[in-house]
Order: C-alpha cells, then sequence, then structure tokens
C-alpha cells in the first residue's frame, strides 16, 4: 500500500458558516492529502454535515476559502463541486430505482451523438469501471431497485469514479449493509486508495474508522478540536477529543435484577416470518437479539406487536395466552415498538415533538373528549428536559432535529405510553456516541424498573456491553440464547453468519 | 449481450400484460353469439382504430408525462381549445394547413403554460393541470361564443374519414399519423438522451437534478410535447365532428390518463411505454365498441372502463411486489 503523497488534494482554511446565532461552523481548517482515507468524526451537530455541504457546493460559507490541487475553490452549486471532483455519496442512495445500473452511472453524462444514444461505448466504459472495483458481477442491465443495498453502494462509488472524482466523501457507508458488504466496500476503498482517489469518510463506527482510515479529524461545536494519523491513536483518545471529557464508559451498566418469566413466544410464527421462534423474555431482562440485516429479526418484532399477522403459535404474557393483536391492542397490553425505519415509520417528521411523543396516548391530556393543549406541552417539556432532548421546545418540528434527538423523541414516545414491554429495532443506528450511551442508560434504568426490554441490533459491541443475554437470528430462525458472558464477538459473529453456534 | 436481451424480455414482459387484456376482451366479444359477426369485421376493426385516434394521441403525449412523474388533467379541455382554434381558423378563411398548424401549436402553449406554472410555482402538477382544465374549457367556450363552429369543409374533414380517400391507405389518414407518431415517440423515449432523462425524473427527480440534467427545462420540454399532441388530438376532433365544439370531449382526460396506466404507466413516474398506452387505449376503443354492439347503455361502459383500471393497477402492483 503506497503512502498518501504529501501535497493536500484539498484543503479547507479557516472555514465559518452560521446559521443565526449558531456557529455551525467556526474557523475550521482541513486538510485531505491525495490517495488517503480520513476520517471526520464528531458527535452530532458538530458541524460534519455543515462542511460537507459547504464541501460539496451546496452551501456557501460566510468566510474562509478552499484549494483544491492547490487552486481556488469557490463552487456555485453542487454541480460546480461534481465538476472539480468532488462527489458525496450519502446514507440515502442518490439513485433512480427505475433506471438500469448503466442508466445511473451515466445519468447527465449519457454518450451520444446529436442526442442518440451511443449504448456500446457506454457500455464498455461501465463495464470497465465495474471491473476496477473488483465488482464485474454486476450487470449493467438490472433496474438499481432489484440491487442489494451494499450493490447500490458500488455503482453510487462508480458514477463517482466515472466522473473522475479525486475526492469521495462517504456519509454512514456501512450503516445498512450487511458484514459482507461492509468488507467488500472496505476493499474498494482500499483500491481507490491505488487510483490515487481520497476518501472522506464519515462514520459512528469507531471501530470500523480505525480499520479503513489513515488519518482522522474531530469536530466538536463546528471547531476542529484535532486531527492525526489513526495508526497509533487509541479509541478512548479520539472519544475524548470528540466529547471534550474522560468518556471512559461507552457502556454505563445500570443495576438490575431479572424477575420472572413475563414474555413468551411460543412458535410464534407471523406471515412475514419464514420460521417459528420461541423465546422467553423476564421482568428487568435486556435480551439483545443479534443477527445478519435480514435475518428475520425485525419480522419478529413486528409479528409480536402486530403488525404483521400472526400465522401459528401464539404470544403468552403474564400467563395469559393473548390472541391475534392489533398495534392498538398491544399498546394496551403494554407493549412499544422502537422501529428500525427512524424516519419513515417511527416519527412523523412534519409534526412536532409534542405530537410525536403523545401519539400513543393522549388520555393523560384529554378533559371532555378534547385535548388540553398547555397541560400537554408543559408535559413534554418535561419530557425533553428528563431525556436531554436537544430541540427549541415541544412545538419544533421533528423534522429539524438531529439523528440522534429525533431518536430520543421516539424513545420517549415509549416511555410517554408506560410500555411494560418494549421492542427496539436497532435504537442506536445512525447517533453519536454520547446520545448512544445516554440511551443505553435508559434501557438501563427501564430494566431496573422491571420491565422487559427486546433489543435488536447489528453493532455487536453493543449488545455485549449493555445486555443480560443475547439471542442469534440467522436465514430466519432462532439459532441460540445465551447469558451475555457467555458470548464473544467471534461466536456471535459465527453464529449470525454461519447458524452454528461456535464454542466461546 | 446477455443483459441486454434480459433487458428487451423484461420490456416484453411489461407489455404482455396489457396485451392479453387487449386480446381477452376481443375475445370476449368475439365468442359472444350476438355480436360475432359484426364484430371481427375488417369494417369494425377499422371503424375502433378510427374511433381510437383522438385518445391514442392524447396518450402518446401523456406517456412523457406521466412516466416523468407528472399528469394533465387538462389534455381534454386543450383539445377542445385546439378544435375550436382550428375552425375557427378554416372558417375565417385562413388556409388549411395553416389551420391545422395553428391548432397543433395552441395545444403546445397550453402545454407549455402547464410546464411553466408547474417549474415556477412550484405547485403540484395535478393542481395545476387541474386549473388549467377549466381555464382552457373557459377560453374554448369564449372564442366560439359558447356555440359550435361551423367550417366550410376541407381536407383536414378527410382525416378521419373511415373510408380513406386513397383507397390503398386502408384506414383513415389519422390512424396512420398515429402509427407514425407512436413509433417516433417510442424510439425517442428508447433511443435518445432525452427519453432517458424522462424516465429518470420520474424514478428519482432528486438524483436526475443531482447529476446535472436540467429538470426545470426538461419539464417545461414534456408538458409542451404533452399539449402539442392535444393539439395535435384537436384537430382530430374537429376533422370527425366537422365543427369546432368548445363542449366536445369533456371528461376525456380520463380515458387518456388510464389508456397509459392500463398500459404500464404507473402514477407514482418512472415506468410506461408507448406500446402499453397504445394497448391501453384499443382495450378501452374495444371494450366501448363492443358494449355499443351488444345495445349496452353508456353507463355500462364506464362501470366496466372503471373496474378495468382497478384492476389493472392491481395486477401490476402483485407484479411488482412478487419481482421484489
Amino acid at each position: 500500500m503506497s503512502a498518501p503523497s504529501a501535497s493536500p488534494v484539498l484543503r479547507m482554511e479557516q472555514v465559518s458558516k452560521a446559521y443565526g446565532a449558531t456557529r455551525a461552523l467556526d474557523g475550521v481548517t482541513f486538510e485531505l492529502r491525495r490517495g488517503e482515507v480520513h476520517a471526520l468524526l464528531g458527535e452530532n451537530g458538530a458541524g460534519k454535515s455543515t462542511m460537507m455541504k459547504i464541501l460539496s457546493g451546496a452551501v456557501a460559507p460566510d468566510s474562509g476559502r478552499m484549494f483544491i490541487d492547490g487552486r481556488p475553490y469557490v463552487p456555485a452549486g453542487p454541480l460546480a463541486g461534481l465538476r472539480r471532483g468532488v462527489s458525496m455519496i450519502y446514507q440515502e442512495l442518490n439513485l433512480a430505482p427505475h433506471l438500469t445500473v448503466e442508466e445511473n452511472i451515466m445519468l447527465g453524462r449519457e454518450v451520444h451523438s446529436g442526442g442518440w444514444l451511443d449504448r456500446r461505448t457506454m457500455r464498455g466504459g461501465v463495464c470497465n469501471a465495474l471491473a476496477s472495483v473488483d465488482h464485474s458481477e454486476i450487470s449493467p442491465d438490472v433496474p438499481v431497485g432489484k440491487l442489494s443495498v451494499g450493490a447500490k453502494q458500488v455503482v453510487e462509488i462508480v458514477r463517482a469514479l466515472m466522473n473522475r472524482s479525486r475526492i469521495l466523501v462517504m456519509d454512514e457507508p456501512t450503516s445498512s449493509l450487511t458484514l459482507e458488504d461492509s468488507v467488500r466496500l472496505f476493499e474498494i476503498i482500499r483500491s481507490l486508495k491505488a487510483q490515487d482517489v481520497s476518501v472522506i469518510y464519515i462514520s459512528h463506527f469507531l471501530e470500523e474508522v480505525q480499520e479503513v482510515a489513515d488519518s482522522y479529524t474531530v469536530l466538536r461545536d463546528g471547531k476542529n478540536v484535532g486531527s492525526g494519523a489513526m495508526e497509533g491513536t487509541g479509541l478512548e483518545d479520539i472519544i475524548q477529543l470528540m466529547v471534550g471529557q474522560k468518556f471512559t464508559e461507552m457502556f454505563p451498566r445500570v443495576p438490575h435484577e431479572r424477575g420472572g418469566v413475563f414474555v413468551s413466544l411460543n412458535e410464534l410464527k407471523g406471515t412475514a416470518m419464514s420460521s417459528p421462534v420461541s423465546l422467553a423474555l423476564a421482568k428487568g431482562e435486556i435480551l439483545g437479539v443479534a443477527g445478519l440485516v435480514g435475518a428475520g429479526r425485525t419480522e419478529m418484532l413486528r409479528t409480536v406487536f402486530g403488525l404483521d399477522a400472526v400465522e401459528s403459535g401464539c404470544l403468552v404474557v403474564s400467563g395469559v395466552e393473548m390472541a391475534k393483536g392489533t398495534p392498538w391492542a398491544r399498546i394496551r397490553q403494554g407493549f412499544g415498538l422502537l422501529s428500525e425505519d427512524r424516519q419513515g415509520e417511527g416519527l412523523a417528521l412534519p409534526l412536532s415533538v409534542a405530537d410525536n411523543v403523545t401519539l400513543s396516548d393522549f388520555s393523560p391530556y384529554l378533559r371532555f373528549g378534547l385535548i388540553s393543549v398547555a397541560r400537554r406541552q408543559a408535559a413534554v417539556g418535561d419530557w425533553i428536559g428528563r431525556m436531554k432532548i436537544r430541540a427549541q421546545g415541544p412545538a419544533q418540528k421533528v423534522l429539524s432535529l438531529s439523528g440522534g434527538n429525533q431518536q430520543k423523541v421516539a424513545l420517549a414516545r415509549l416511555l410517554h405510553q408506560k410500555a411494560e414491554v418494549l421492542l427496539l429495532d436497532e435504537p442506536t443506528r445512525g447517533i453519536d456516541v454520547v446520545s448512544k450511551a445516554q440511551i443505553y442508560e435508559w434501557i438501563g434504568e427501564l430494566a431496573r424498573g422491571g420491565k422487559a426490554v427486546l433489543f435488536v441490533s447489528s453493532y455487536l459491541p453493543e449488545l455485549l456491553g449493555v445486555c443480560d443475554r443475547i439471542a442469534v437470528f440467522h436465514r430466519g430462525g432462532l439459532v441460540d440464547v445465551r447469558e451475555a458472558s457467555a458470548w464473544n464477538a467471534q461466536s456471535l459473529m459465527s453464529a449470525a453468519t454461519v447458524g452454528r453456534a461456535a464454542e466461546a | 449481450m446477455n443483459g441486454q436481451r434480459r433487458g428487451n424480455l423484461q420490456r416484453a414482459l411489461n407489455v404482455l400484460g396489457p396485451f392479453i387484456g387487449l386480446v381477452f376482451v376481443i375475445a370476449i366479444f368475439a365468442l359472444i353469439p350476438e355480436v360475432r359477426g359484426r364484430f371481427m369485421r375488417a369494417e369494425n376493426i377499422m371503424s375502433v382504430a378510427t374511433q381510437s385516434v383522438i385518445v391514442a394521441l392524447g396518450a402518446l403525449g401523456m406517456t412523457f408525462i406521466i412516466i416523468s412523474g407528472g399528469i394533465d388533467l387538462s389534455a381534454a379541455s386543450n383539445l377542445a381549445l385546439a378544435s375550436v382554434i382550428t375552425a375557427y381558423a378554416i372558417n375565417a378563411g385562413v388556409p388549411p394547413l395553416a389551420a391545422v398548424i395553428l391548432g397543433v401549436l395552441t395545444g403546445g402553449a397550453v402545454g407549455f403554460a402547464n410546464g411553466a406554472l408547474v417549474t415556477r410555482l412550484r405547485l403540484v402538477p395535478f393542481i395545476v393541470t387541474l386549473g388549467m382544465m377549466g381555464i382552457a374549457r373557459g377560453v374554448a367556450k369564449w372564442i366560439a361564443g359558447n356555440q359550435k363552429i361551423d367550417a366550410p369543409m376541407t381536407w383536414v374533414n378527410d382525416l378521419m374519414a373511415r373510408t380513406p380517400h386513397p383507397a390503398w391507405l386502408l384506414m383513415a389518414p389519422g390512424v396512420w399519423i398515429v402509427i407514425v407518431f407512436a413509433v417516433v415517440t417510442a424510439v425517442v423515449l428508447r433511443f435518445t438522451v432525452f427519453g432517458r432523462h424522462v424516465f429518470a425524473l420520474g424514478s428519482n427527480e432528486a438524483t436526475a437534478r443531482l447529476c446535472g440534467i436540467r429538470t426545470n427545462r426538461a419539464k417545461i420540454f414534456i408538458y409542451t410535447i404533452g399539449g402539442l399532441f392535444c393539439g395535435l388530438s384537436g384537430v382530430m376532433e374537429f376533422s370527425r365532428l366537422t365543427v369546432g365544439d368548445p363542449t366536445v370531449a369533456v371528461g376525456l382526460e380520463l380515458d387518456i390518463i388510464a389508456a397509459v396506466v392500463i398500459g404500464g404507466g404507473s402514477l407514482n413516474g418512472g415506468e410506461g411505454s408507448i406500446l402499453g398506452s397504445m394497448i391501453g387505449v384499443l382495450i378501452m376503443s374495444f371494450l366501448r365498441n363492443g358494449c355499443t354492439m351488444m345495445g349496452w347503455p353508456n353507463y355500462i361502459q364506464e362501470i366496466i372502463i372503471g373496474a378495468i383500471i382497478i384492476v389493472a393497477v392491481t395486477l401490476d402492483r402483485m407484479r411488482h411486489s412478487r419481482a421484489s
């Protein structure tokens, strides 16, 4: 692997941007070298997305200068950025699902003579590009909508490559990827480096960042608080830079006692599940559910909550067999679901914090059938304080909150409806380290209060750090359930990928 | 190329559904003893083809609009206005060719207005074209003085004649015009950069913009094309009626949209085909024709066509979910 060259391909000097009274970026200086993978780290709200918007040309800075290859870079808009070789690859992929791989890659830059498409030339170019990232198995004629998330990402990367991009910004690239796809993504990144392409890598998965990045820059409150080589830097140092103080407890443990069996799934099979599942959950227990993307965990949660119809088997709560339920019934029975699809399903984005928190239970505010707005505002204001949600107030639209705070609002709704059994689907996905720790603490508090928590996650360290027992799913079926202490990262991964629990 | 053959196969399958529907509709009426004789006669087929011209032309333009993710509720009012303008012009002594061009351009102007309003005001196309529907119809009635405009007979009236003048044409010139334009538009959608951009717009407008496509310009162009086809359709309507009638074709936009949707177009954008839309037009024309032959009242046709639309979209949904 060749060492990154000395001359910076990108230099941002004293870049600042303020939105009203908030200084989103405060005199940030940043350098990116040719052919290096540079991790951009920081809590939600630290300024990463503002900085990238300025880099891409979507937003103009208030002050500061930028240089690409030593020449001034003042993009009038995102297209100008593209033309100078800056490509953004966002978490929500920018692809047209009905168009084929080739059509997406060549979109806006079609090779043509007088308007007539030159398919042959384009096909050749696209195939070469796919081969250069070692993905010739992706057929150029498949509609992109039919590809897996990992393959879609490859298409976006190839599009950026064919745009002759020298700077690729990847925003949370692995959050929706399977482990296999993540590994292949890292291989692609390595081949990009060999082609002298630089990558700015934004991710909350710090272990991953350690593995793939050459250097790092940490933003905090809009300032560049530290950068350097990844090698030789420990995670604790990075987290300390991100948070501004010593942060030892990534997984705060709240002592709690496990009670008797509260909920059990008896050979429960829903229409969306591929095999029946039997699982028991005790009061005061945090039961983790591990598995690869697509292993059937979300389907199980949705069946328990009544979102998908039950085909066979049953759900038993406190010894009472529950009839085929709907979410309405389940909420009354004390269940709460935190959906994996935070923005699409878990929250009503155009509505306010107050609306979202109280959506499942208006009863505390009803007087003669009408909602007492004042009482509701006050109560939600309380919740905002209690859960340290960074919002301007109960009336703020959830749309404008950061990801971490949006998730806290979704969780607040479950706590507000006084759920006894919490079904959490990827509760900390895409959230910064500090908010994650806060959520782990609340989960611990919930367990201490005798609630039962089912914790679905693809992030093994958090399962090992927070849960009492961990169940592993593989291809739709339950493989094994053990005490958390009886698992380690390798055995969990082996059970999730192969379906057989290796000995810990 | 294996992949390209697969793409062609996929396209063929997409049209297979509507095509089976068409065969089904024809078969039903062909099997009913009372009408079998009359239904399958060449005369009747040609009559159906001629009757389809007006909706077919509208559907050609509407296909572009729907694939791009938009919609045009003003299509029928637009064509009524175009037919009135054509009649007015011929009546005023304008040479027939110029009058025809004027009619087509009127349609284009209304389409352009739609496109400009959608892009400038950033309003939903449904609303803009809903308003234009009323405006165009009102202007048509205004120009026609709230009555039908008589116009002297010219070659324009022969365009929709059921027995064409040069007999070797076999079908009315209007039908041939539809066929030619259908081929042209199909080629444009498949083989040109513009065609690809139409699909991209409908599939994911944000992506299209990100890739440097001038989405506003493209939209205005697409709505103008839709308008031009409505103008041509209006000329054909005038040819068929021999008068400029501002009250003609009320509600026809729904037939036009239904044809595109039955043919595989999705109101969400990104899908559709010219061949599918033409099959959709034929399905509805044969249906109406068969029902009339059976002596069934008009409302039966409406109920059946409404049911077909629901069935077609449901089947399409099922095909999509099975594929994913």
